[in-house]
């Protein structure tokens, strides 16, 4: 449809409309981000800038303790939380959106039900499950004990080996809403034509899950892949309300961004500017080129696979 | 027989999903010493006492209005600041309006760990460090893009015939806008309002370190410091996580549809 555009606004009122929303914008965003970029190059006393300093905040992080273990320890566990999401959340959820796919009546009771989580807060959701885990009063524990696994009771959060596992399920308990949603939506968008073409040619349930279904949601199963790694670096305050600012117990549940506050508002270093603003970088970059490579690589497979 | 055992994992899930928040709700109800006696009961006698306690001495009164004062405000102005630029870069011709849209909308992907330190030192130049009104002007401006992308969006698929006659009618750009977009644009409103809503209401991170004042800080960041004060008042820390619960579901019965609909905007193809 290429109809003219007859209500055209001259530019000058145009420009004064946007007025508002670009000086917020430039003022709380683009210009806190300009400066950010140059914080890291400084060393700074306090709140007080001073001598530029090249590359130097970013080789203390990798030289200096604690940076110099916490760093890796961190991305690590921002990596399991990336693995556990693409493992638990969003194949549970591709399954249940698949089976929602053909209970047409039940779909959307259902949608709104397991999207329950999703709304609440993820400070909120961590808190609860802290309380939820408790080994004195905690439900998930009698749940355990009452059918006889007395011995898999434990203090979960407490225990260095499972606190992490515990962050990543606890994620996917409140974002399983999400692939559910997006794999829903993109289910109902796709052709039925070629799943009946399948069974025609006898196709099991099986078969055409894998070879007819799945190929055709690899775009939007590439989307979900992307937009999940950018959570899982990011998260925040699940960790924060499981294992507090320092991702107790023994550094377990610590992540990139409870490093980023540590550093910038909990160190009392001098330099704490400096260093955080190299964290924030760091993490910056690893987002964009991870998700950039991801992208390139997957729209690659997409292509050869069709 | 397939299909009864999808529909029991249908259920089993839904259960999974669910009774979390039930046993959220109702521990509320129930005294410290029946949660450590029986983890797994139900509330027989009901006591509001866990809410009172929250309420009045843990300060959740305190912590419920800022909520709602800094959110509702946040909400309001960039709805509002949002709504004009959309109007404006959907019925302008001009290229600039293009670079202008792009600015915006590569918002989208805002590096928040990389904005805090400074956005906590601009508050703290311009005489805004610690207050409500500087946290509405950093989550205006931080939903933006969102709400632009939305409502422009929204605008171009409005025929804009009814604008024609308002201009021949001798109605000038703000008349046009206020009496002949306005109403027509109240669904993509509803939506960004709800969307933009439900993340602030929820956000910890901006307040956690823009906020130094007890008095100022919003439910989220008073659950840390109430959960850090009444670790062993259990039924406390439930009531505590209602509350700051509540709104939101509210807010979800009364608009289920916008939420879904707005969830899958645009992820379909």
């Amino acid at each position: 449809m290429t109809r003219r555009r007859t209500a055209a606004l001259p530019t000058p009122v145009a420009l004064l409309f946007l007025l508002p929303a670009a000086t917020l914008f430039a003022v709380f965003v683009l210009y806190p981000m300009a400066t950010a970029l140059t914080y890291s190059l400084f060393s700074w006393r306090g709140t007080a800038q001073d001598a530029f300093v090249g590359l130097d905040n970013f080789v203390t992080l990798l030289t200096t303790e604690p940076y110099r273990s916490q760093l890796p320890r961190a991305f690590a566990h921002n990596a399991l939380l990336f693995a556990g999401a693409m493992v638990v959340q969003n194949s549970v959820g591709l399954l249940l959106a698949y089976a929602l796919h053909k209970r047409e009546r039940l779909r959307r009771l259902f949608q709104v039900l397991y999207t329950m989580p999703y709304l609440v807060s993820p400070l909120v959701v961590g808190y609860l499950w802290s309380l939820l885990l408790s080994p004195l009063f905690g439900p998930v524990n009698a749940v355990l004990r009452a059918v006889g696994l007395e011995s898999v009771a434990q203090p979960w959060l407490g225990d260095p080996d499972t606190a992490l596992w515990v962050v990543v399920l606890v994620t996917a308990w409140q974002w399983v809403g999400f692939p559910l949603l997006v794999y829903g939506a993109a289910l109902g968008s796709l052709d039925p034509t070629m799943e009946e073409a399948a069974m025609l040619d006898g196709a099991t349930s099986r078969q055409r899950f894998w070879h007819v279904t799945l190929p055709m949601l690899l775009p939007v199963i590439g989307t979900v892949s992307v937009l999940t790694f950018i959570f899982s670096m990011e998260a925040f305050p699940i960790p924060y309300a499981l294992g507090g600012s320092n991702g107790s117990p023994a550094g377990a549940t610590d992540v990139m961004s409870l490093l980023f506050y540590r550093t910038a508002f909990g160190s009392g270093a001098s330099n704490a500017i400096g260093v955080s603003s190299a964290v924030a970088i760091v993490l910056f970059v690893v987002i964009v080129g991870v998700s950039v490579l991801f992208t390139r690589w997957f729209r690659r497979v997409e292509r050869r696979l069709t | 027989m397939r299909r009864v055992g999808v529909n029991v994992v249908l259920s089993g899930y839904a259960v999974v999903a669910l009774v979390p928040l039930l046993i959220m709700v109702w521990n509320s109800f129930r005294t410290d010493q029946e949660l450590v006696a029986e983890p797994l009961g139900l509330p027989v006698s009901p006591s509001f006492d866990a809410y009172r306690e929250a309420w009045v001495e843990a300060s959740f009164s305190t912590y419920f209005l800022n909520s709602v004062l800094v959110t509702t405000a946040s909400v309001a102005l960039s709805t509002a600041v949002s709504l004009l630029a959309a109007y404006a870069l959907a019925r302008s011709r001009s290229r600039l309006m293009g670079v202008i849209e792009q600015v915006f909308v590569s918002g989208l992907m805002m590096p928040v760990f990389l904005m805090i330190v400074p956005i906590f030192y601009l508050l703290d130049t311009i005489g805004l460090a610690s207050t409500r009104t500087g946290l509405i002007l950093v989550y205006s401006a931080v939903s933006i893009p969102f709400s632009v992308f939305v409502l422009a969006t929204f605008l171009r698929q409005l025929p804009d015939e009814l604008e024609d006659a308002a201009r021949i009618d001798g109605a000038g750009p703000l008349r046009t806008f206020w009496s002949v977009l306005l109403p027509l644009v109240r669904p993509a409103v509803a939506t960004v309002v709800v969307f933009r809503f439900v993340p602030i209401w929820n956000d910890f991170f901006y307040p956690l370190i823009l906020v130094r004042d007890r008095d100022l800080y919003t439910l989220p960041v008073g659950l840390t410091t109430f959960f850090g004060e009444y670790q062993t008042s259990w039924s406390t820390l439930f009531a505590g996580l209602v509350i700051a619960t509540l709104p939101l579901v509210l807010l979800f019965l009364v608009a289920t549809r916008q939420i879904v609909a707005g969830l899958t905007a645009g992820m379909g193809r």
